[in-house]
């Protein structure tokens, strides 16, 4: 499965609007990185384009496993999870059978199943239909895919943001749990993580001068 | 096949619901089929020449309704992203949401067709051939409807531009699934008209889920 993601001489555009071009990085198994930038830098449109969603304007994206290249497609329809901020759930269903698509849809198996309905407290929310439940329990029941179909990328945009304070450190133990594992994580956030992150900032991209990751470890403690 | 199964038991789940589901299309064609006679003055005799072709463009309306929806949901509430991230590609996605349709709306409202148009004064000796049209075409207006409601995905009023995409490709399903009863109740051949009906039908459930995919990857992208 995926070791390492290489992101290389990227260029996006979204309508007539540059968002940045010449962004090169690398994600390697067991690493999380923050992406950061303002309102508009383009965070979300770089993580459609490395699900797929997003044509670049130039430059390249490539999944590479144990040996070698791996099929984009391939990579993407088995390798990567991402949650953005919307949570893809029917307000007119029962959360039960919304969470079970989720996870299945995506390959979990019923083990799988079990431990995202432990991790993130999920049996609790199972009898209600989706519109019933609050923005942050409507994240825990999207999030709960990511425990219970094991996929090394993780792309998540603004993860933590409706979660309250418990379910926060709960996630992050979990995402600490994932990179530890040998996962990769790459969030935009605008508040910091609750794990040792590298840090992308997008904001400090002159157009066409890419000033990458400065590897920095940053802990929430010290984010700017 | 594990990733269609449950992809497909999710999207009959909604489109049983979907819209009020079977039970307002059937609604809306009952409606539809009550008015003729009352606005055509019961002249009885002109009402059952036109009773298979009206019960025919009844059914086609029909299943026009819940088309809207078939996408833009999964569309505006980011489902449609994790859809595309799944173990089938796009293309099989758009064949489990145009099936389910076609079993919630297509199956109930071929099975009412000859009811109808039995009601409108069509002869009995009709009612099978009516069944069998409006089975075959219903799989044709689901899988012609997905194209719509995939191509205008993230337009604003989606739903009458669906209706306009769609209703002239349903031209040829009117032609040979009307000419195939019509036939049949003039004595005339009435083979070549399900043949050709078939044809289309299947010819957009083979061709149809590309475009379908095609149009939702732009919508994503």
């Amino acid at each position: 499965m995926i070791r390492r993601v290489t992101v290389e001489n990227l260029g996006l555009m979204r309508g007539d609007r540059l968002l940045f071009r010449g962004l090169s990085f690398a994600i390697e198994a067991g690493q999380a990185i923050s992406l950061v930038g303002r309102n508009g830098a383009g965070k979300t449109s770089l993580l459609r384009a490395i699900a797929g969603f997003i044509r670049p304007l130039e430059g390249a994206i490539h999944f590479h496993g144990q040996v070698g290249v791996i099929e984009a497609e391939d990579a993407r329809s088995r390798g990567l999870h991402m949650a953005g901020h919307q949570d893809g759930l029917k307000p007119s269903r029962l959360a039960e059978a919304e969470f079970r698509f989720q996870a299945r849809w995506t390959g979990a198996s019923e083990a799988g199943i079990a431990r995202a309905r432990e991790a993130l407290d999920l049996d609790v929310l199972f009898d209600l239909e989706v519109r019933k439940l609050s923005a942050g329990q409507r994240r825990r029941l999207s999030l709960g895919r990511l425990l219970a179909s094991p996929r090394p990328l993780w792309l998540l945009d603004e993860p933590l943001a409706p979660l309250d304070a418990d379910h926060r450190r709960t996630f992050g133990a979990l995402m600490a749990e994932h990179v530890a594992g040998g996962g990769m994580i790459l969030a935009a956030v605008h508040d910091p993580l609750p794990i040792a992150t590298d840090t992308l900032d997008l904001g400090g991209l002159d157009l066409g001068e890419p000033d990458l990751s400065d590897d920095v470890e940053r802990t929430p403690g010290d984010w700017p | 096949m594990n990733g269609f199964g449950v992809l497909l038991k999710r999207e009959l789940a909604m489109a049983w619901n979907r819209g009020g589901g079977p039970a307002v299309a059937l609604a809306f064609n009952a409606s539809a089929v009550t008015l003729l006679p009352l606005a055509s003055g019961g002249a009885l005799d002109k009402l059952k020449l036109l009773a298979p072709g009206f019960s025919w463009v009844a059914l086609a309306l029909a299943s026009l309704l819940s088309l809207e929806r078939l996408f833009e949901r999964d569309y505006e509430d980011g489902a449609l992203d994790l859809l595309a991230l799944g173990p089938a590609p796009l293309e099989l996605v758009a064949v489990a949401k145009c099936l389910a349709q076609w079993i919630c709306t297509g199956i109930p409202l071929a099975i009412f067709a000859p009811l109808a148009a039995t009601a409108l004064g069509a002869d009995m000796a009709l009612a099978p051939l009516t069944f069998l049209c409006a089975l075959i075409g219903g799989l044709g207006f689901a899988f012609v409807g997905g194209v719509g409601a995939a191509v205008s995905l993230g337009a604003r009023a989606g739903g009458v531009l669906i209706a306009v995409v769609v209703l002239p490709l349903f031209t040829p399903l009117a032609i040979f699934g009307g000419g195939a009863i019509a036939g049949l109740a003039m004595g005339l051949d009435w083979k070549a008209g399900l043949l050709f009906l078939s044809a289309y039908s299947l010819f957009f459930v083979a061709l149809g889920p590309f475009a379908m995919a095609w149009a939702c990857r732009n919508a994503l992208s």
